[in-house]
C-alpha cells in the first residue's frame, strides 16, 4: 500500500498544481509534496514491507537502497525551487512544478517497478516528463538541446523496449512462460535461452547505458545539462540516471541467474571504463561548466557500471556511490546555477573572480568540486575507496589502475575549470552595479544541506543504509 | 493463419524500401501510417480464438498508427510550412542498397537465431530486424525533424512487430502502456518541432550546431 502511496502522493501534487491557480503561491506545493513524499520513503526506510515475490511494484530492497538518495535530492531541489521561480518570475511555471512532481513520482514508480513493461513504461514516461523542463528557458540553443535530447533518448528507449521483449522470448525459448517480472525470470534462471539472454543484456544496457548516459551514448548530456535549469540537471544527474542504474542492476541480476554473469561484468567493466577515460579526456578540453558537470556525470555513471562489475562487494560500492554522487550532484548543480545566473555567462573566457560576486555559491561549488573528486572526508572519497578495494580483491588491477588514473585526470580537469571562473577579479560587466542575483538563504541553505548531508554520509553511514545496501546485493546476486 | 501474417510482414517489410527510396515528404508519412496498419492488423491475425481485448488493442493501435501520428505529423509539417524535399544524407539509391542488404542480412541473421518451432517459419524475427535497421538507416541518413521522426516510427514499428512474438504471454495492460507512451512522444515530438521551427527558421537538423564540442 505505502509503495503505491510513494507514487501516488506526488502525482496528485502534480495533478494540483495543474489546477493550481495562483502563480506566485504554486511553487510552494513543490516542498510540502516532496516532504511527503522524503518523510514516508525515510520511514519505509526503517521499516520495510514485505513484497510479494510475483508483485509488479513493490518496495524491495533494491528500492530502498536507492530511492531515498533521490526522494532527499528532490527535496533540497524542491525547496531551493521556491526560491528560483521568485526570481525567474516572468516565466509561467504552472507546467515546471506540475511536471516536476509528475517526475517525482514516475521515478518512485521506476525505482520500485519488478516488471520489465513496467519498468520501461516509467522510464519513458520521465523521459517525456522531463522534456518541456529542458527547454523552460526557451532559447534557441535550449530548444537544440531538447531535440537531442528526445532523439537520442528515444532511440535509446526504444532499444530498451527491443531488449526487454528479447528477455521475454528468451524466457518463452527456455520452455518458460514470458512472465516479464524480474522474481520469474530469475527464477527461471539457467532456463532462460543463452543467446536471447545475451541479445537482451547488450540491448538492455545500449538502452538503460543512453539515459544514464554511458559513453558513446552521453551526446545528449552536455548539450541538456549546459543549457536546462540547475534544478532540473541536478533531478536528471542525481535522480533520473539512478533510475536507469538500478534497471541495468536489475537486469544484471537476471543474467548473473542465467549463468552469464561473467559476461555481463565483462561488458560492463568496458563501457565504463571507456566512459570514465572519455570523460577525463572532454572535462581537460572543458571551457563551460556547466557542460563540465555534465562530463563529471558521465564519469561517475562510468565509475557506477565498473563498480557493479567488481561482483557483490562492488554492487555494494555501487550503491553507496549512488547515495554520495547524487547528493553532491544536486550541490553543485545548484550552486552552479546561482553562479550562472549571478554571472550571465558559463565559460571561463568570460565569466572570472565569482568568489567576490557571490561568495556563498562560489564557496559551495568549490566544496562540492573537492567532494565530487574524492577528496576526504565527503561521501564519494568512501564510495570511490570502496569500489577501488572491491577492483582490486576480485583481481582487477588493471582496470582500478585505469580507474585510478581516470579520476587523477578528473580532478586536474575540474579544479582548473572551476578556479578559473571562482578565482581573479570579476569582469567590469558583472562587477558594475547592483549584483544582478542577492545570495538569499532560498539558494544557499539547499545545495549547503546537501553537501552537509553527503559530510554525514561519509564519516558515520548510517547502519540502516549498510543493511538496506546489504540487502539489494542480496537480491540481485543471491545466486552467486 | 501464418500465411495471411507472412503477407502482412511481407507488406511491412516492402514499404521499408519505399519509405528509403521517396524523396517526398508526405509520401514517407504516408508508407509509415500504411506499415503502421498493417503491423496493426497483426494481432488479430496471429489470434487464434477471438479476444475482445486482443480486438481493442487492435483497433487502438489502428487509429494510432494510422489516423493520429501521420495526421499530427502532417500539421507540424504544415505549420512549420517546410518545403517537401527530404534533402537525404545519404542518396536514394544508397539508402535503397543499404536497405536490401539489411533486408537480406535480417533473413540470414533470424535463420542463425534460436527460434521456437512455431515462429521459425514465419517472417516476424527477420521482419523485425529489417525494420529496426531500415528504422535506423533513416534515423541517421536524414536531416529533416519530421523524417528523422518517421525513421524513428518505423524503428518502433520493428520492435512492436517482435513484441508480437510475446503476444501470447505479455499482459495486454504493458502493450497498451507502451501504445501510450508512443502517441505522447510523437505529440511531444511535434509540439516541439514546432518550437525549432519559429526558433530557428528552418527544420534542418543540420543547422542544429549551436552546441557543439
Amino acid at each position: 500500500m505505502n509503495a503505491y502511496l510513494l507514487i501516488l502522493i506526488p502525482l496528485v501534487g502534480a495533478a494540483l498544481a495543474a489546477v493550481w491557480r495562483g502563480e506566485r503561491s504554486r511553487p510552494l506545493l513543490l516542498p510540502i509534496f516532496a516532504a511527503a513524499h522524503a518523510v514516508l520513503v525515510f520511514w519505509m526506510l526503517w521499516h520495510p514491507p514485505e513484497v510479494a515475490a510475483n508483485a509488479w511494484l513493490g518496495f524491495d530492497p533494491m528500492a530502498r537502497a536507492v530511492l531515498p538518495a533521490v526522494s532527499l535530492l528532490f527535496l533540497a531541489c524542491a525547496a531551493y525551487a521556491v526560491s528560483y521561480l521568485r526570481l525567474r518570475a516572468e516565466r509561467p511555471n504552472r507546467t515546471f512544478v506540475a511536471l516536476l512532481l509528475a517526475i517525482l513520482g514516475l521515478l518512485s514508480a521506476g525505482h520500485q517497478a519488478r516488471h520489465l513493461g513496467v519498468l520501461w513504461i516509467t522510464t519513458e514516461a520521465v523521459t517525456l516528463a522531463a522534456v518541456p523542463l529542458l527547454h523552460f528557458n526557451a532559447t534557441p540553443r535550449a530548444f537544440e538541446a531538447t531535440w537531442k535530447y528526445l532523439l537520442v533518448g528515444g532511440t535509446g528507449i526504444a532499444l530498451s523496449l527491443f531488449g526487454s521483449f528479447c528477455l521475454g522470448y528468451a524466457s518463452l525459448h527456455g520452455g518458460g512462460s514470458g512472465d516479464l517480472t524480474f522474481a520469474a525470470l530469475m527464477a527461471q534462471g539457467a532456463g532462460l535461452s543463452r543467446a536471447w539472454v545475451l541479445i537482451a543484456w547488450v540491448l538492455l544496457l545500449v538502452g538503460y547505458g543512453t539515459k544514464m548516459g554511458l559513453a558513446p551514448m552521453h551526446t545528449w548530456k552536455p548539450d541538456a545539462y549546459g543549457e536546462a535549469p540547475g534544478i532540473v540537471g541536478a533531478i536528471l544527474a542525481g535522480g533520473v540516471t539512478t533510475v536507469a542504474f538500478t534497471a541495468i542492476l536489475r537486469v544484471r541480476g537476471v543474467v548473473e541467474a542465467a549463468g552469464q554473469g561473467a559476461v555481463a561484468d565483462r561488458t560492463l567493466l568496458a563501457i565504463g571504463l571507456f566512459s570514465l577515460v572519455l570523460a577525463a579526456l572532454l572535462v581537460l578540453g572543458s571551457r563551460d561548466f556547466k557542460r563540465m558537470l555534465a562530463y563529471s556525470s558521465v564519469e561517475h555513471m562510468g565509475i557506477l557500471v565498473i563498480a557493479a562489475a567488481f561482483g557483490r562487494a562492488g554492487v555494494w560500492a555501487a550503491l553507496f556511490h549512488v547515495w554520495s554522487n547524487s547528493l553532491i550532484k544536486g550541490a553543485l548543480f545548484l550552486s552552479a546555477g546561482n553562479i550562472r545566473r549571478a554571472a550571465g555567462a558559463r565559460t571561463r573566457d568570460e565569466v572570472r573572480g565569482m568568489a567576490a560576486v557571490t561568495p556563498h555559491s562560489a564557496a559551495i561549488f568549490v566544496t562540492g568540486m573537492f567532494a565530487i573528486t574524492a577528496c576526504p572526508p565527503f561521501g564519494p572519497f568512501f564510495s570511490e575507496l570502496r569500489v577501488l578495494r572491491a577492483g582490486i580483491e576480485t583481481g582487477h588491477y588493471a582496470a582500478t589502475g585505469l580507474l585510478l588514473t581516470g579520476l587523477l585526470f578528473v580532478f586536474f580537469g575540474l579544479t582548473r575549470l572551476v578556479f578559473a571562473i571562482v578565482d581573479g577579479r570579476p569582469r567590469t560587466a558583472t562587477k558594475t552595479g547592483e549584483p544582478r542575483v542577492r545570495e538569499t538563504a532560498g539558494v544557499i541553505v539547499p545545495p549547503l544541506a546537501l553537501l552537509v548531508f553527503s559530510l554525514w554520509l561519509g564519516l558515520a553511514t548510517p547502519s540502516v543504509l549498510h543493511e538496506a545496501w546489504t540487502a539489494a546485493v542480496e537480491q540481485i546476486l543471491s545466486t552467486r | 493463419m501464418s500465411e495471411l501474417a507472412n503477407l502482412l510482414i511481407g507488406l511491412a517489410m516492402g514499404l521499408n524500401l519505399l519509405a528509403l527510396g521517396s524523396s517526398r515528404l508526405p509520401s514517407v508519412i504516408r508508407t509509415v501510417a500504411v506499415q503502421g496498419m498493417a503491423l496493426g492488423l497483426l494481432p488479430l491475425v496471429l489470434e487464434t480464438r477471438f479476444d475482445w481485448l486482443v480486438a481493442l488493442v487492435a483497433v487502438i493501435t489502428l487509429l494510432v498508427k494510422g489516423v493520429m501520428i501521420p495526421t499530427l505529423l502532417r500539421r507540424a509539417m504544415r505549420t512549420a510550412n517546410i518545403d517537401r524535399e527530404m534533402q537525404p544524407v545519404i542518396g536514394f539509391v544508397p539508402s535503397l542498397l543499404l536497405g536490401a542488404a539489411g533486408t537480406i542480412a535480417a533473413v540470414a541473421a533470424a535463420r542463425a537465431l534460436p527460434l521456437l518451432p512455431e515462429h521459425a517459419d514465419t517472417l516476424l524475427v527477420p521482419g523485425a530486424l529489417a525494420l529496426v535497421f531500415t528504422g535506423f538507416v533513416l534515423l541517421v541518413g536524414r536531416v529533416k525533424a519530421i523524417s528523422q521522426v518517421c525513421g524513428y516510427l518505423i524503428l518502433e514499428n520493428g520492435i512492436y512487430l517482435f513484441g508480437m512474438l510475446l503476444i501470447g504471454s505479455t499482459p495486454l495492460l504493458v502493450e497498451s502502456g507502451i501504445l501510450l507512451d508512443l502517441t505522447v512522444g510523437i505529440f511531444v515530438i511535434g509540439i516541439i518541432v514546432d518550437r525549432i521551427q519559429r526558433a530557428f527558421d528552418s527544420l534542418d537538423t543540420r543547422k542544429l550546431t549551436v552546441l557543439r564540442e
